[in-house]
């Protein structure tokens, strides 16, 4: 039939014109030298200004590198990456020092206006028709390996929520900073993760008092711009006893041929009764049709409820990415702690997905919660990879997971690898699992009731994933939800 | 002009010949019944009217409105006014019935080029005909026919029916899997629809459905084709005669 080549062919046609963020902007940027080495290193925390003890934790994280290999276990195939043959520090060359909003390089609020992210306070809170009940945002704008903009800086910090980018934590709160950076994630943990510890450049920090209830929602906008530069954001976040925070990411990048590295760790701390919920939004360039350009992602997050009562929920939605390999896992260290992952992760194109959470079971009574859903496209691989332990000290931890999967067309490929141990006997870990081909009957009737092709799709999947857009911020799940749309846009055929 | 002509229609389903010259003509106003043996391509033409895929059309052509139907698209039939309620209606879990129905309904005004209905029109506009149906509120907050019984699923399809206002409704077995109750409530809502613009086609392998939904016309269809027509007492005749009359006629 004439319909199903004609999506057959879109399929084909899937390519750089459907990614909306793929451009760049023109702005002088200093640069450090090509490469890794300890002067690199070096260079990155002179450029910061950074505290000795900062620059001995950096060399000895590149120092450890040194002595690792690439891990080669997820289920995803790229070429050798030349650690040589990358820039590890870019910034847009200041014009003057930054004192204010009005004085950033226009072409970077352009950027960021571009992207839809508000970075002018006054537009915000001027908002002509703001719904009922629409919380403000503040935002950090991350723009290559630097921050250039936090909103909102003076109303937190009446509420007493540190929300700053991390360069600037590390020398205004040292102490903060020194007490929990590396604590969830060491510079030990994995190749990508002693990287990141090594050159990181920037990112965000969140301290929240006990008692705090963030007055608004926090976020970083990730932007990649310059030419072979890789980006290792690095961001930790500290709830303290019975404090509250919501955070958001966002993430895009230009469309380029070659591909490029980012590399972030998250690390996030819950005290007793708190509460973290990181949202992620990634949508990094995944490559065009025939799988060249595209970002790697190879990300470490990792929270740790560290007091007991204390609740860490992990929500993403993944379609960028040329390859993503990124696993926001628990530790429930405290008792009674919960630890959530709600992810949607879709694939098309060539985009390689490995992804998952670990939830790891310390404390007694604590609970975990996976709702993992799929969806694999095009020529696309996508792989969830889990693993749920109880130690033995973890009386009555319980899990639930389920993980489904959802193929469109017969090129792609779905793959669950959990990994259950329980040490305890009292343990109680549920799996559920599901793989489906989205039916052509479901399509065409669609169809026919007057939804074309495509939109069709988009119903199908906002159906199948409506249990994890439920958990997003509000604001956010209508923007996922026309994400998900135009990342499966000619997926049929 | 009439509404739908179908003429020497053919199809064929990978290499097999299942229509095999086919001729149809269907007026503003008129009920249509189509009945035949299972495999005489009752479901076949059907899905040919509404585009479904992987039906291959060798020969013949057909009109609605005098424009060539197989040169669009199913959801472009759908806005023109084609409407097919199913056999076997889908399930989508996770949407909701009322999301679906104002997607579908919003996507067919869109395609005719009209204004979109606004959420309190649309609302007052469905509690209207689902009252009519016997439809509860909460079934249409659930997923799409997910967990519907098959009385159910059925009144979703005339729902439908009734939101969008096609110009032609095909009927797939609309009885198949019902009670006679269920039957009943499904059949007052078709006959509610019945209006001097608007034509069905009920394809049925039993004569009980006609009982409920009186056709002006019965055709019978045997091996790919239309092999006799006539009033709605040819149903009738059949119920006491059976199909095995026509095999050799075709």
């Amino acid at each position: 039939m004439a319909a199903v080549q004609e999506t057959v062919d879109r399929v084909r046609r899937i390519d750089v014109d459907q990614y909306r963020y793929g451009f760049e902007t023109l702005i002088e940027s200093d640069k450090a030298p090509k490469g890794l080495s300890e002067d690199t290193v070096r260079f990155i925390s002179a450029k910061k200004n950074e505290p000795a003890w900062m620059l001995e934790w950096r060399l000895e994280a590149y120092r450890r590198w040194l002595t690792m290999t690439e891990p080669k276990w997820a289920r995803v195939d790229y070429p050798t990456i030349d650690y040589q043959d990358l820039y590890y520090y870019s910034a847009p060359k200041p014009k003057k020092t930054i004192g204010s909003l009005d004085e950033i390089d226009p072409e970077i609020l352009e950027t960021y206006k571009k992207l839809g992210i508000p970075l002018r306070e006054v537009e915000v809170l001027e908002g002509v028709v703001r719904p009922e009940g629409e919380r403000r945002i503040a935002v950090d704008a991350v723009f290559d390996s630097v921050s250039v903009a936090t909103t909102f800086q003076k109303e937190l910090k009446q509420a007493g929520v540190i929300f700053m980018p991390i360069s600037e934590a590390i020398r205004e709160h040292p102490e903060l900073v020194r007490k929990y950076l590396g604590t969830v994630v060491p510079t030990s943990d994995n190749y990508f993760a002693t990287l990141n510890s090594a050159v990181f450049s920037d990112g965000s920090f969140v301290y929240v008092p006990p008692g705090v209830r963030c007055p608004m929602e926090l976020s970083t906008y990730f932007r990649i711009n310059e030419r072979n530069t890789g980006q290792f954001e690095r961001t930790l976040i500290i709830a303290d006893k019975g404090a509250y925070v919501s955070y958001l990411e966002g993430c895009t990048a230009p469309q380029r041929d070659e591909n490029q590295l980012h590399a972030a760790v998250v690390e996030l701390v819950t005290h007793d009764d708190a509460e973290i919920k990181y949202s992620t939004v990634q949508n990094w360039y995944p490559g065009n049709s025939e799988g060249k350009g595209g970002i790697y992602n190879f990300v470490t997050k990792r929270g740790d409820c560290r007091g007991n009562n204390s609740k860490i929920s992990w929500t993403q939605v993944e379609t960028g990415s040329a390859i993503t390999w990124k696993y926001p896992s628990c530790i429930l260290r405290g008792d009674n702690s919960r630890g959530e992952f709600y992810s949607i992760a879709i694939s098309n194109g060539h985009q390689q997905v490995d992804s998952g959470t670990k939830m790891i079971h310390l404390g007694k009574n604590t609970t975990s919660r996976i709702i993992s859903k799929g969806i694999a496209a095009g020529v696309s691989q996508n792989t969830y990879r889990g693993l749920v332990t109880a130690h033995r000290k973890a009386t009555g931890a319980r899990n639930f997971t389920a993980c489904d999967s959802l193929l469109i067309g017969d090129k792609c490929g779905a793959h669950t690898v959990p990994y259950i141990e329980a040490k305890n006997s009292s343990a109680l870990f549920e799996h559920e699992a599901t793989t489906s081909k989205i039916s052509e009957d479901v399509l065409f009737y669609c169809v026919q009731r007057g939804l074309s092709q495509e939109e069709a799709v988009g119903l199908v999947v906002n159906g199948f994933v409506k249990d994890v857009l439920q958990q997003l911020p509000m604001e956010f799940a209508v923007e996922a939800q026309k994400l998900i749309s135009i990342s499966l846009e000619g997926s049929v055929g | 002009m009439s509404l739908l002509e179908v003429k020497n229609l053919q199809v064929r389903v990978e290499e097999r010949e299942i229509l095999h010259g086919l001729s149809l003509t269907v007026n503003p106003g008129e009920i249509h019944a189509i009945m035949g043996p299972n495999g005489s391509g009752k479901s076949t033409l059907s899905h040919v009217i509404a585009g479904k895929p992987g039906y291959e059309v060798t020969g013949g052509e057909i009109l609605f409105k005098g424009e060539n139907l197989l040169e669009m698209s199913p959801d472009q039939r759908s806005a023109k006014g084609v409407f097919l309620a199913f056999q076997y209606p889908v399930e989508i879990p996770g949407v909701a019935t009322m999301t679906f129905l104002r997607t579908a309904l919003n996507a067919q005004r869109k395609a005719r080029g009209e204004s979109e209905f606004s959420t309190p029109d649309f609302l007052k506009k469905v509690r209207r005909v689902a009252a009519s149906l016997n439809i509860p509120q909460d079934m249409l907050r659930r997923g799409v026919n997910v967990g519907f019984s098959g009385g159910e699923k059925k009144r979703n399809e005339v729902l439908q029916m009734a939101l969008f206002e096609p110009s032609l409704c095909i009927l797939d077995e609309m009885d198949s899997g019902l009670d006679i109750d269920a039957l009943r409530v499904a059949a007052d809502g078709v006959n509610a629809l019945r209006s001097p613009d608007r034509a069905m086609v009920v394809i049925t392998h039993y004569q009980r459905l006609l009982n409920y939904i009186v056709p002006d016309f019965v055709h019978v269809m045997s091996k790919g084709k239309v092999v006799k027509s006539g009033g709605k007492e040819l149903a009738l005749e059949l119920e006491t005669s059976g199909y095995a009359q026509f095999e050799d006629a075709a």
